[in-house]
């Protein structure tokens, strides 16, 4: 009992060790590198200590130092309960989602079975959407509590933009259900050892819709019109500053991890490397004893999953700065004209599919 | 044990349904109605049913009140001009009409609540309330209710077009 509480508080401070205290800060600092990159800059080099810059990567310090400095501003006739909440109502799902996330798959320590996972649901796919829908709410309460036009319009943007693409968010993971039968994303992620039974083969499409949708979810670039700083100031968060901004700021970075550990478990083959068994590894480091073998085992899945979702937060940084901003109506076209349809197409082929192949 | 998270649990379901209907602004009461459904949540959790318990946030919290939330900052409702109840002659009807019906429902609650038997545990199957199950019940022995429903969700959801249709053109 008490070892596995300890297992479960080990997992628990790694998540939260990982997003907050790893990406979340080290992405700031990557997406300026990448933007600099990408428009031929050099950019994020003016921090240093002692003369040292590394790179610029003690901007990360200069940021944290700064919001955790500036003044608190609550605008004149705004909810001050509501405009205090709705940074941690934004930020707190986010974190939240990380329970059910498998970052590795089954392994024997000392003879006891661990499981790389918080909480191993059985409706798992369907908890991180559902708690990834409660964001909404911090976003909207966010742009109505401060008493400004341009927040309103900034939080009403985010909920019609936020409910339509979760529709298409819904209907394109339903064909991943069918592909693979189960909700578990540990199994999901267990099934993919195969390397033909990656969800990228299987549900092509899903991909690419599914990528599109979540990209939209997150309200980056090119569908931040939610935002949008050339029509409305910055949106929702107009009127935040020092660490309740850095709250919102942190809850988009750590959806970009989460958007790139869902795309990672459901079509990239989750901790798996292709064509290499978990069985082979285990034999190529049979001279380490069971438990040695399997500790390296777990380092190298943990590490290929972690790899996989660097390459999707990669992906999204590339297409944010790649790309111009949809218009509104763009957007709302975009999300019920072509992919909703496209979606239930694609569940329509599925299932004949799988019909046909049985 | 279960009664330890039963009560807080239910008692935040109470106090934020109480909140909903004393709220003065329409955001404050929508807020209310979120975290009411929150622990409806919580309680279908503590019922082993889990999935309901998903679905309930996902389709209520999630989905239904952030288009509530949306309507009332569309019309950007302030506080209501007129606290304290009010009654008018030509909602007689309804009000009556709906009285009736609450004093049904709460007669047929207390009926079920004196009717059962509250000390018997009953024991669940290791199946119950998974996604698997469900569907499996759903789709053999209440397929009827089931096909009825989706047939009045999809007449809904036509006259819903149909009427802002008729409004746009």
């Amino acid at each position: 009992m008490w070892v596995d509480l300890i297992i479960a508080l080990v997992k628990i401070l790694f998540i939260f060790a990982i997003t907050v205290g790893f990406f979340a800060p080290v992405l700031t600092w990557v997406e300026r590198k990448q933007s600099a990159l990408m428009q031929d800059r050099i950019g994020a080099n003016r921090a240093d200590i002692m003369g040292f810059t590394v790179l610029g990567l003690f901007h990360i310090i200069a940021d944290a130092l700064k919001m955790f400095t500036k003044e608190d501003f609550i605008p004149d006739g705004a909810n001050k309960i509501l405009h205090t909440m709705s940074p941690i109502i934004a930020l707190v799902p986010a974190l939240i989602t990380f329970a059910v996330i498998p970052f590795g798959g089954q392994y024997t320590l000392f003879d006891k079975e661990v499981n790389l996972v918080i909480s191993d649901l059985d409706v798992g796919l369907l908890f991180v959407f559902a708690i990834a829908s409660l964001a909404t709410y911090g976003y909207v309460i966010a742009g109505w509590s401060s008493n400004n036009n341009w927040s309103l319009l900034g939080s009403m943007r985010t909920a019609s933009q936020m409910i339509s693409y979760e529709v298409s968010m819904g209907l394109t993971i339903i064909g991943i259900l069918m592909v693979y039968g189960s909700m578990k994303l540990t199994e999901i992620g267990a099934i993919q050892e195969n390397f033909w039974m990656w969800g990228i083969f299987l549900q092509p499409f899903g991909f690419i819709m599914f990528l599109t949708a979540s990209i939209a979810e997150n309200k980056r670039i090119p569908f931040d019109a939610p935002e949008a700083e050339s029509e409305l100031v910055a949106g929702y968060f107009t009127e935040y500053s020092g660490l309740k901004f850095g709250m919102f700021f942190m809850a988009e970075f750590i959806e970009m991890v989460t958007i790139g550990a869902i795309m990672t478990i459901l079509f990239l083959g989750a901790w798996h490397i292709p064509f290499l068994t978990s069985a082979t590894l285990l034999s190529w480091f049979d001279f380490l004893g069971t438990t040695g073998a399997n500790i390296v085992l777990m380092l190298i899945h943990v590490g290929v999953f972690f790899g996989k979702v660097v390459f999707f937060i990669w992906l999204q940084m590339i297409i944010r700065w790649t790309l111009p901003r949809f218009r509104y109506d763009q957007i709302m076209k975009l999300g019920w004209k072509i992919i909703l349809p496209l979606s239930l197409a694609n569940i329509m082929i599925t299932g004949l599919v799988i019909l046909a192949l049985k | 044990m279960e009664l330890l998270i039963f009560y807080p649990l239910a008692g935040f379901c109470v106090v934020l349904a109480l909140g909903v209907v004393f709220n003065n602004s329409p955001v404050g009461s929508a807020i209310s109605l979120i975290g009411m459904m929150l622990g409806l949540a919580g309680i279908f959790v503590l019922l082993q049913a889990h999935f309901i318990a998903i679905l309930q946030v996902i389709i209520y919290a999630g989905a239904i009140m952030v288009l509530f939330m949306f309507v009332i900052m569309l019309l950007n409702l302030k506080k209501g001009d007129d606290t304290g109840w009010i009654s008018r002659d030509k909602n007689l009807f309804l009000s009556i009409l709906t009285g009736a019906l609450a004093i049904g429902i709460l007669y047929k609650i207390g009926d079920i609540l004196f009717s059962t038997k509250m000390d018997s545990p009953a024991t669940l199957p290791d199946t119950f309330g998974t996604v698997a199950n469900i569907g499996e019940t759903l789709f053999t022995e209440f397929v009827l209710p089931f096909e009825v429903a989706s047939i009045l969700l999809l007449a809904a959801m036509v006259g819903a077009v149909v009427l802002a249709k008729n409004k746009l053109d």
